[in-house]
């Protein structure tokens, strides 16, 4: 077994301009989502928009927003644990993204 | 790879195999099974490795766990699992074919640099990556359940179809046709028919290389020179290639849509059979390109589309379906598009026009046989 990070990006704009139907329906997305998937599920977040986010660089700078500039931004993540690539796959197709898409990434173990 | 657990490892057995299968195949034959005889080889091998380095086995990274010790599996097996493995669609598709000529085809991370054209220091990077990302992301070692297995077939078949496409027509140098990568291409659509003989995509993909590959013997005259279709000799076809593959178009057609490898070898066929250029079936040519831009637009299809056209109602059609083309943005820089419109112009009698088509093409062409090609037909009007 091994466990996968699944990111949630989408486009923040159009996720702030959307109406409480959307939203609800978004929602109602993660329960289910949840519910089929609750035996791999590890962990996972929703995050506040990227206007929220403060950065510190390597030197201690400390600046007011992401580190990485995009216009798909980060708005939460899933931590799963899934047997191969193929089936964290599998799990990730289920994850509602209706602005954007997911990433998966492997968790990497240091021994 | 069952037994290594270790794609390196693999790849240095199976490449050990090959060379094995040289030696031992020059003197004895090639056996009755290269296939079978390759995998037992490289497995055997591999078991040799391990036993002589435990301590290499302990630092190898596993790419899988531990969790089905099964019984020795049918050997077909393993090379299905394989290049599944290698044509993942989480790989890039460079990665996919580099892997596949690698641990499928045993070429040398050398030759696989060579036949993409890139240098080795590139290639084995690339495959470094693609090998870290398999091991890293657990890239599963298995043929995907039979839900996605039509989806994932295609990505194998991209692969073998972009293999042979290469080689058919080398992309740049000096040679028309990189006859390694065809048989490759050629090797790999016969081994998908044994393991997955039920698969219409994989026959349809079949048919095409050997329907195409029929005709090998006469696409460059004495001289190296380009011969067009049109004046091929074509008692020189392999005639019981194109049995062959007329015989894998009827069954790949049987499937309902017909796929874009069964369509693309069904035009083939229609070439190959046809009794000389002037009484081939030009029509039938462009309801076939119809069916296969139904199941595959592309500007390119549209354009063989265009040509067929030309044949079927004069080059005044022809040229007007090739201009309908002129603002498909994939198109523009295509060597092709130019060259059809070349042609077309240089039969209507436009020759200044043809003259200006000639040129563009000759500017977009970098194979060297297709460039004297164009060039001797500037020179003749």
């Amino acid at each position: 077994m091994a466990e996968y990070l699944i990111l949630i990006y989408g486009d923040e704009k159009a996720l702030a301009e959307t109406d409480q139907a959307m939203f609800e329906q978004t929602m109602k997305g993660h329960n289910a989502f949840a519910e089929k998937h609750g035996t791999a599920l590890r962990g996972g977040k929703a995050l506040w928009g990227s206007d929220t986010a403060t950065s510190i660089r390597e030197d201690g700078t400390v600046t007011d927003g992401p580190f990485a500039e995009t216009k798909e931004g980060l708005g939460g993540y899933y931590l799963v644990e899934a047997d191969t690539l193929d089936d964290a796959i599998t799990i990730a197709k289920d994850v509602p993204a209706p602005f954007g898409g997911v990433e998966v990434r492997p968790i990497r173990v240091f021994d | 790879m069952r037994v290594t657990r270790d794609l390196d490892l693999a790849e240095e057995c199976v490449q050990d195999a090959y060379a094995r299968a040289l030696s031992t195949w020059g003197s004895r034959g090639v056996p009755d099974k290269p296939g079978a005889w390759l995998t037992t080889v490289a497995r055997r091998r591999a078991v040799d490795r391990l036993r002589r380095d435990q301590s290499l086995r302990q630092r190898l990274p596993r790419l899988l766990d531990e969790r089905d010790p099964a019984p020795p599996p049918e050997i077909e097996d393993d090379r299905l699992r394989l290049i599944f493995t290698c044509c993942h669609p989480a790989l890039a598709q460079p990665a996919q074919v580099a892997l596949t000529l690698r641990l499928l085809c045993g070429l040398t991370t050398a030759e696989v640099a060579r036949a993409f054209l890139v240098s080795e220091p590139t290639m084995a990077a690339r495959i470094t990556r693609a090998k870290k990302k398999i091991a890293a992301a657990r890239i599963p070692y298995q043929v995907p359940p039979a839900a996605a297995l039509a989806e994932r077939i295609e990505a194998v078949l991209a692969v073998v179809h972009l293999l042979f496409t290469t080689g058919h027509t080398a992309p740049s140098g000096a040679e028309l046709v990189r006859r390694d990568l065809v048989e490759r291409a050629l090797d790999l659509a016969r081994m998908l028919r044994a393991l997955l003989p039920d698969d219409p995509g994989v026959a349809g993909l079949l048919a095409l290389i050997v329907l195409t590959d029929a005709r090998r013997a006469t696409r460059v005259d004495g001289a190296g020179r380009l011969l067009l279709l049109a004046d091929q000799d074509r008692a020189l076809w392999d005639r019981p290639a194109i049995a062959e593959g007329t015989a894998l178009v009827r069954e790949a057609l049987r499937c309902r849509p017909p796929g874009r490898y069964a369509l693309m070898a069904a035009i083939a066929a229609v070439h190959d059979e046809a009794p000389s250029w002037d009484d081939t079936d030009w029509r039938e040519l462009v309801g076939l390109y119809d069916l296969l831009a139904a199941v595959w637009p592309s500007p390119v299809v549209a354009l063989n589309r265009a040509v067929a056209v030309g044949f079927a109602e004069g080059p005044a059609d022809g040229l007007a379906a090739l201009d309908a083309l002129a603002a498909e943005p994939q198109l523009a820089g295509y060597a092709y598009l130019a060259a059809a419109r070349a042609d077309f112009l240089r039969r209507l009698g436009r020759v200044a026009d043809a003259r200006d088509a000639y040129e563009e093409a000759l500017l977009l062409t970098e194979n060297a046989v297709e460039r004297d090609f164009l060039a001797g037909r500037l020179e003749e009007l």
